[in-house]
């Protein structure tokens, strides 16, 4: 990445990587789901990482494409780390909590290849963000 | 790919399930099932909503409209309207109490709007790993606005209208110190982040760092093209090494996009940023402590006059802002001051994080406006007591502040307002407490902690809190005096009104707040030799009481000195001056039995 | 710290880093932060190896060694267990975690087992108040902890142990 010269190239980047995040922002990219996991220091600590391992292997396992599995920082429900994020384009957000790998695995088999959202699992909290 | 179009979602926390949600989700089955909709519509439990005084809750997704106070009778209409028709049933949805508007969508209620994230804009939505992603999100247009378009003075001025303070514990109006480096005449001046957040029980400045370090270190930049630094450091616990290292990559990667170092954006603003990490040493976050540590030193605090905008790090003219200080001031830039001082109320301006932990449901982070009540933070927020007990205590404000009880709950939060509760509003660490814990145990807590934590400098913090924590020890030993709470008042004033440095003339506010509002708690300790909430060892007794004992023996099997004697099938009885009070007893008795008193 | 350094190249290693310095005004507690990553602890030789190279007197780095908790100068297990008894954790009950570990482990806070594995010390708040009571084994953050959890934190530093 070459270096930033101006205000204009700050802009001209900022519009090139719109699209990669308008998606999470607004639910506004039609071909693509993101699953966001918290991984601060808590999320971390309570397994997020094998959460992220079992989204990534169960995606793999039914050759899912359409899907990114990002990482983030806190959500704010330290409580029911690890917390993953659903959003499915012009939907607005699921958010699960004490996502195990099992849980992670339940959220692609059912929730994104069913459509089926998971009892018990959701953070109803997480329903007014954004 | 999906089976289901629509989901109704049932909420199943406690509040709700107390007034029937599960029979609401029968119900709604049975409807669902009776309209031949049931392969296409899911019931689905779900956690808390936290509007648990209007609940049950029923939230349809994806439309998004939530209703609330629904019976399981109301599912017939529920379905028959809402899930067939598609008509919202207006019957169920908020009545915004001011307006008496109808509001349908969870986006648009007020309560939602409770949460205002301006410091956690990013926080959980973007990969604070990403520059790129940072950049998406209106990332460095702040610094870029700043400048090409504004001069310093401009820049100071938007932040003193904006009415930011600081938000590291103070609450020092952030535009005024600014203004102070920049008048300051100097060849070299310095920028310094605040990040030891050493108060225990407060992590939203780590989840800051970890979530979106770049918003610190744009903010950096900013504030040090408004007073003409060109060095920037951020001092950061070495217990946080996430945070250290996201902030690494994101130096790094402001780097390489030339969004620090020398020209940045083609203008001839140069600002380097460098990591120091603390070592464990809670006064540091004390700003001068702080920058003599910076300077490889004791991190011993400095005698104000003079402050660090006209003399701080080596010397030279330095701004000193707290990580969550430094995130607010992106936006403030973009959206403008008059967008910022209309949040929160007169004096304290904008938005505060607060890490909620202790006996609380829902430990975590919440960003509310200022002037949002103590109540609503905790029990909407936080979901109430955990395990149902009672609300005894708040604590804010760590080791400086003080415990804030019940009937202050409706307390609006700012500055002023903890402050003259004898509180503080500190870094923003709020520990909750139940009916289990004892007051004049957490106020020993505090002591230990500041103890430990003095620098030794001066006497009145060195020696006289060692004095307080001894009187607490005292008190908690059952061997307090009347005399002692007289003299905890007194010592506790003398130190609050000689120490050098902040972290002294606090110290004594955990034992102050405490003794002025759970008095009786301290008298049943020095008079009755009673630990009301059972926490103190030395004051608590088990005993048998006879009338409920049935003699099964296994209290006297599992004492682990043996100390309690007794026949089958008859009354058992405890040798007080055995037993190690380890509480065993009283766990085990299959039919409580045993009382601790 | 890795194990088959000899304190030769761990002198060396340091030398690099303090050579590397842009500027060593103000760079003696960073300098302390990497030479107890290299050696462990802060002995002595280290400490005075590390005035003569600043060229700052040995009483001034003792004070700054002395000051901050997060030094040591003396030697540590390999894995430090360091309970949380932060203001969230102790009210969730780190202390009854604490005292376990001392029981199992026999042996009292900021002191060491005698195979030189496993060192107990406690620290206030790492930041993860939200999985209180938390333990921390060197870097990693073990959350919601109670007394029971004891026994497998240890049986994971012993499988480990070695390495
Ligand atoms: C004992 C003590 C500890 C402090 N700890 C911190 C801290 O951990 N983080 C912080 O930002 N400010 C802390 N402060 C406040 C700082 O001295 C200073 O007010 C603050 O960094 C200024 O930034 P602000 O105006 O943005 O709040 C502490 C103050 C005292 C007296
Ligand atoms: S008040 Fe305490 S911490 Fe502050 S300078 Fe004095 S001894 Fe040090
Ligand atoms: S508290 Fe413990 S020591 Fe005392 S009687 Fe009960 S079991 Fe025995
Ligand atoms: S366990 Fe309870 S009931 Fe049984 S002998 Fe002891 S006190 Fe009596
Ligand atoms: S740090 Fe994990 S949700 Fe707060
Ligand atoms: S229990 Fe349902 S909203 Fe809180
Ligand atoms: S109090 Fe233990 S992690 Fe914060």
């Amino acid at each position: 990445m070459a270096k930033l010269k101006s205000l204009e190239e700050l802009a001209k980047l900022r519009e090139d990587m719109r699209t990669r995040t308008e998606m999470r922002v607004t639910g506004t990219n039609p071909d693509r789901v993101v699953l966001s996991v918290g991984m601060a220091t808590c999320g971390i600590a309570a397994g997020a990482r094998d959460t992220m391992k079992a989204l990534a292997e169960e995606l793999a396992a039914h050759g899912i494409e359409n899907v990114s599995v990002v990482a983030t920082g806190c959500l704010g429900y330290c409580y029911a780390e690890p917390v993953v994020e659903v959003r499915f384009p012009d939907k607005g957000p699921i958010l699960y909590g004490d996502v195990d790998a099992k849980r992670a695995k339940e959220i692609v088999d059912q929730h994104l290849v069913k459509g089926i959202l998971l009892d018990h699992a959701i953070i109803g909290k997480g329903a007014g963000r954004r | 790919m999906n089976r289901y179009r629509m989901h109704l979602m049932v909420c199943g926390g406690t509040g709700c399930r107390s007034s029937h949600s599960v029979q609401i989700v029968e119900a709604l089955n049975q409807e669902l099932k009776r309209a031949g909709m049931d392969q296409e519509v899911q019931v689905v439990t779900t956690g808390c909503f936290g509007f648990c005084e209007k609940g049950p809750i029923v939230k349809v997704y994806p439309d998004n409209v939530f209703y609330i106070e629904v019976k399981p009778t109301d599912a017939a209409e529920l379905v028959a309207e809402h899930v067939v028709k598609g008509r919202t049933v207006q019957r169920l949805v908020y009545k915004d109490p001011a307006g008496g508007q109808r509001i349908a969508a969870s986006t648009d209620m007020p309560f939602y709007g409770q949460q205002i994230r301006i410091a956690l804009r990013n926080c959980g939505l973007i990969d604070p790993e990403s520059i790129d992603e940072y950049i998406s999100v209106d990332g460095y247009q702040a610094l870029g606005k700043a400048l090409s378009s504004m001069t310093q003075q401009q820049v100071v001025d938007a932040l003193k209208k904006s009415g930011l303070r600081g938000r590291g514990g103070a609450g020092f109006p952030t535009g005024l110190k600014w203004q102070a480096a920049l008048k300051t005449r100097s060849d070299k001046k310095y920028v310094v982040c605040n990040a030891d957040e050493g108060d225990p029980g407060a992590f939203m400045d780590r989840s800051v760092l970890e979530g979106d370090p770049h918003s610190v270190v744009e903010a950096m930049a900013i504030a040090g093209y408004a007073i003409g630094a060109d060095e920037g450091v951020v001092y950061v616990r070495a217990e946080y090494p996430l945070a250290v290292k996201r902030l690494k990559i994101a130096i790094a990667q402001a780097e390489e996009y030339g969004l620090l170092g020398a020209g940045i954006l083609g203008t001839a603003f140069s600002f380097r940023i460098r990591l120091s990490l603390g070592a464990g040493a809670f006064v540091c976050g004390e700003e001068t402590a702080l920058l003599n540590s910076v300077e490889g030193g004791r991190g011993e605090p400095r005698m104000k006059p003079p402050f660090p905008a006209e003399k701080g790090l080596f010397g030279k003219p330095t701004v000193i802002n707290n990580v969550e200080t430094f995130a607010n001031v992106c936006p403030i830039l973009l959206n403008g001051p008059e967008w910022f001082a209309s949040i929160g109320t007169e004096k304290s301006k904008g938005t505060k994080v607060f890490a909620l932990s202790g006996k609380i449901n829902n430990v975590g982070l919440a960003e509310v406006p200022m002037g949002i009540t103590l109540r609503e933070i905790i029990e909407n927020i936080g979901g109430g007591v955990r395990n149902g007990r009672a609300f005894k205590a708040v604590q804010t404000g760590g080791p400086s502040g003080g415990c804030i009880p019940k009937s202050m709950l409706d307390l609006p939060i700012d500055y002023e307002s903890l402050a003259a509760a004898g509180a503080m509003m500190g870094s923003g660490g709020m520990i909750v407490m139940d009916d289990t814990d004892c007051m004049v145990n957490i106020a020993k807590y505090y002591l230990d902690f500041t103890v430990d934590e003095s620098c030794g400098k001066c006497t009145p913090c060195r020696v006289g809190n060692k004095r307080l924590f001894e009187i607490l020890q005292r008190i908690t030993d059952g061997k307090g005096t009347m005399k002692d709470l007289e003299d905890l008042e007194t010592l506790g004033g003398t130190i609050r009104d000689c120490s050098l440095c902040q972290l002294g003339q606090t110290a004594p506010n955990p034992v102050l707040s405490t003794l002025k509002h759970f008095r009786d708690e301290y008298l049943a300790h020095v008079v009755e030799k009673r630990c009301p909430s059972g926490v103190c060892q030395n004051l608590i007794h088990y005993r048998v009481v006879a009338e409920k004992c049935i003699g099964c023996t296994v209290c006297a099997r599992n004492c682990p000195v043996s100390c309690i004697a007794g026949e089958r099938k008859s009354p058992h009885v405890i040798d007080e001056d055995k037993c190690i009070k380890c509480g065993v007893c009283f766990t085990k008795c299959p039919v409580d039995a045993i009382v601790k008193e | 710290m890795s194990s088959t350094a000899t304190t030769q190249t761990r002198f060396e290693e340091l030398d690099r880093y303090i050579d590397a310095l842009p500027d060593r005004k103000g760079a003696l507690i960073q300098v302390l932060h990497v030479a107890q990553d290299l050696f462990g602890y802060l002995p002595q030789d280290v400490q005075m190896h590390v005035a003569r190279r600043l060229n700052i007197p040995a009483a001034k780095v003792f004070g700054v060694v002395t000051f901050y908790s997060f030094f040591n100068t003396e030697p540590r297990g390999q894995f430090t267990i360091s309970v949380c008894l932060g203001t969230a954790c102790f009210v969730r009950g780190s202390e009854d975690v604490l005292k376990e570990f001392e029981k199992q482990l026999r042996i009292g806070r900021d002191q060491t087992t005698a195979d030189n594995l496993i060192t107990l010390t406690t620290i206030r708040c790492v930041g993860a108040c939200g999985l209180a009571p938390v333990v921390m084994v060197n870097d990693r953050v073990y959350g919601r902890v109670s007394a029971k959890d004891v026994a497998s934190i240890i049986d994971d530093c012993m499988a480990q142990g070695g390495k």
